[in-house]
């Protein structure tokens, strides 16, 4: 490398502008209004009259070059050569003129096979990290297992007949990478580290006691080793040790699970930004498809279906019916390991005589 | 830039990715099966994530690798069944950063998709859960080739450890009628200005701005991001009138009352008998929630700004924290007022680096020191708007009324009770 002449660093982020579509870029700050043409399909209106739309398509994230070259030529035949992705992973197609939606979707549907959806008051792309494909800490997968349920959820994804949106995120370990979601799917440990003593020269030791939240780990001299202990009742299984250090693997093939976490959101609207709470726990890490996540995550969006009110989010829906109905009406047990023992845990409990009986 | 890219063509054995080819949704089993054809290394990629679908098992183990002159940005790999896959033996991320707001040319994304195939596998994921770009599947050598020919083409490379990290934000006012403030010149700003902490991790963890043009956040901020910077606007909303009756003619005044004026969370919103409606303002906390449903009637005051909050993360270590309001307003229109920003994060970085912990984001920071604390060493002076309630518990430290405390002389009491409050420009309002 020392005979070649380095790129020039520190360039920053790149240019939006060259990368904005034409109708985007003149009328840049000049929005008046958008509306919901189709599930899929927005039309944001300028101040001066000029429109753009916007059709939405659930991309798989994970995409080949050749795949990435297709998307884009379709966006070069009927977007000026011009598109956006979302938050959530989606791809946004953007044309300034009406009568290009038609063809456009149906080469989007036919050619690129992704579905058109995810606006308004419907499932959007699920939020996911790297799961086996490239994650050194995973204990289960992210594009497959997100693939599977999303299969599951396409017609909601293609609908707007939710009353609001409903965002699912899914993560593979207990960091929880992916973003907090009205439902939300989270792989869960069992049992304390098992650490390999022989192995530990490889981990910097002091970070690794300092970085336990629950301050479980101190330093021990195993087997003429230097390596720490895990003291058992403390710890909690959050395998935030693993991430410091592989050798304390936190994963277990046999026992890890998935759990379900519902009633988080980002947005302010109506009610602050809220945490999601625990639904289910104890599902099986089945590989290829994961039929019971798809399963559950199915039951709790029929039944926000059936009983939320309009721009009820999932959360909003439990909190108005209540806990007790949510668990009645999904027929999810509630169990003692969904009474938070967190520092969080007081504030949790229902400290009044409002109850329904 | 010459590059060598030639991996062992493998026979696919993948009988359980196999079955996520069925399916409504897009495969991404599919796609990289066909592409596989082209990259080699690809299918050796989907031969281990078969073997760990069928033994529920990773087999990537992590190291540290870094382009010349940054510190972050690779995230690199070894598989550990290098032996049957020997071109995994080397597999890295190259964490390249989005134009903000994830627009883009087709030009420029095939050229992403160009240099992504000819130096290493060739796949993308657009986009990781940071805002980058992320092209996997690139050797140690590999993995500095494409990042020199991707700055010489004008990208640069993502953050990574304890650093900054790359920035996202919303679509913002390119397309967006609610949007308050500039999301994609502001990111683009906070990226160019702290590019040297984006590159060079000296931070005690790592630290993420987020930016959404309104309280609707469609840049997961709040919950996802160290400091939010979300649009915002004070006085009034704008209210058209008759277009306030057009929704209700069109509508019914019994779904203006059930959707918009009992969902208002401070019940500021009035309907009148002459199908008006009035709004006491003062309640208003911009939730967002009236004007995403009346969104041709109803919109953002004119006097427009940014509310910054704080601490917002994921689960590890102290579970998830949603960001707290320290900045209740501050206008973010002109130079003046990035430089002012900018200052402010700067003061933030300092207070937290100096006195945070290994591996301590800064939510967790001030869950650990207090947020009178925190206020303290960023100098900020406490606002009413930054709790939900004052505190319950009676047992407080009031430095003011501690006799004795500085140099163990007696000091007198200073009568709290009717000092006058200082008029600041948040108590003014």
């Amino acid at each position: 490398m020392s005979e070649t002449k380095l790129a020039p660093r520190d360039q920053g982020a790149p240019d939006y502008k060259v990368n904005l579509h034409p109708v985007m870029l003149k009328n840049y700050g000049k929005w008046d209004y958008h509306e919901r043409v189709r599930p899929g399909v927005l039309v944001h209106v300028a101040e001066n009259g000029d429109k753009i739309w916007t059709i939405r398509a659930g991309s798989p994230r994970t995409l080949s070059a050749d795949k990435v070259r297709e998307i884009c030529a379709v966006a070069d035949k009927y977007c000026k050569g011009f598109l956006r992705f979302t938050t959530r992973a989606n791809v946004e197609f953007l044309v300034d003129n009406e009568a290009a939606i038609q063809p456009l979707i149906a080469e989007v549907e036919g050619k690129l096979k992704f579905p058109v959806g995810g606006t308004g008051p419907s499932v959007s792309n699920v939020a996911h990290t790297q799961g086996w494909m490239h994650c050194n800490l995973p204990g289960s997968d992210a594009a497959g297992s997100v693939k599977a349920l999303l299969d599951e959820l396409i017609d909601d994804f293609k609908n707007e007949r939710l009353p609001n949106r409903v965002h699912i995120s899914s993560s593979c370990c207990q960091i929880n990478c992916s973003s907090h979601a009205d439902i939300s799917v989270i792989v869960q440990h069992h049992h304390p580290p098992r650490i390999n003593h022989g192995n530990m020269q490889i981990c910097e030791l002091p970070k690794v006691v300092a970085i336990c939240p629950a301050a479980a780990i101190r330093p021990a001299v195993v087997n003429g080793h230097e390596s720490v202990e895990v003291v058992k009742e403390k710890c909690m299984y959050c395998g935030a040790c693993h991430g410091q250090c592989p050798s304390m693997e936190i994963r277990d093939a046999e026992t890890d699970t998935l759990s379900i976490w519902v009633g988080g959101k980002t947005s302010n609207a109506r009610t602050p930004p809220t945490l999601m709470k625990l639904a289910v726990w104890g599902l099986p890490n089945n590989p290829p498809r994961w039929p019971e996540v798809g399963q559950a995550v199915r039951t709790i969006l029929e039944a926000y279906k059936k009983g939320g009110k309009p721009y009820e989010r999932v959360g909003e829906w439990i909190e108005r019916i209540g806990w007790q109905r949510f668990f009645e009406v999904t027929g999810f047990p509630f169990t003692r390991y969904h009474i938070d023992d967190s520092p969080e845990a007081l504030s949790t409990f229902n400290r009044s005589t409002m109850v329904r009986i | 830039m010459s590059v060598k890219n030639d991996a062992k063509v493998m026979e696919l054995n993948t009988p359980l990715l196999d079955q996520l080819e069925s399916g409504g949704w897009p495969s991404f089993v599919t796609d990289l099966k066909a592409y596989s054809k082209k990259r080699p290394q690809v299918g050796q990629l989907l031969n281990q994530l078969n073997e760990s679908y069928e033994n529920r098992w990773n087999y990537w183990i992590g190291t540290v690798l870094n382009v010349p002159g940054y510190g972050g940005g690779v995230i690199a790999r070894l598989s550990q069944k290098a032996d049957k896959y020997p071109d995994l033996a080397q597999f890295h991320t190259v964490r390249v950063i989005e134009p903000p707001g994830w627009v883009y040319s087709t030009k420029n994304l095939r050229q992403l998709a160009d240099i992504s195939e000819k130096h290493g596998a060739g796949i993308l994921q657009l986009h990781g859960m940071s805002g980058d770009v992320l092209l996997l599947g690139f050797n140690n050598d590999q993995s500095m080739s494409v990042a020199e020919e991707l700055m010489e083409n004008g990208w640069d490379i993502g953050g990574s450890g304890g650093a900054l990290r790359t920035l996202q934000c919303c679509v913002g006012q390119a397309r967006c009628e609610m949007a308050c403030y500039d999301t994609m010149r502001v990111t683009k700003h906070l990226t160019d200005t702290f590019i040297h902490y984006l590159h060079r991790p000296e931070f005690v963890y790592k630290f993420k701005f987020k930016l959404s043009g309104c309280p609707n956040d469609c840049a997961n901020a709040m919950m996802r991001s160290d400091m939010p910077i979300m649009g915002t606007w004070r006085g009034e909303m704008q209210i058209d009138q008759a277009k306030v009756r057009e929704f209700i003619k069109a509508k019914g005044r019994a779904y203006v009352i059930d959707n918009v004026l009992t969902r208002c969370p401070t019940k500021c919103i009035s309907l009148k008998d002459d199908d008006t409606i009035a709004v006491e303002h003062q309640d208003c906390v911009r939730c967002m929630h009236c004007i995403n449903v009346m969104h041709k009637a109803l919109k953002p005051g004119k006097d427009k700004g940014v509310t910054i909050c704080m601490g917002g993360k994921r689960t590890l270590k102290i579970g998830d924290t949603i960001s707290t309001v320290i900045v209740p307003f501050m206008k973010l229109e002109t130079d003046e007022d990035l430089d002012r920003l900018t200052e402010f994060v700067e003061k933030v970085w300092e207070f937290w680096n100096d006195n945070g912990m290994d591996h301590e984001r800064i939510g967790e920071f001030i869950a650990r020191v207090g947020l009178a604390t925190f206020l303290d060493g960023i100098g900020i002076e406490p606002d009413a708007r930054m709790v939900v309630r004052p505190r319950s518990s009676p047992y407080i430290k009031f430095e003011e009324l501690a006799p004795g405390r500085i140099g163990g002389e007696q000091t007198k009491m200073p009568p709290v009770w009717n000092k006058e409050p200082e008029t600041t420009e948040a108590a003014a309002r």
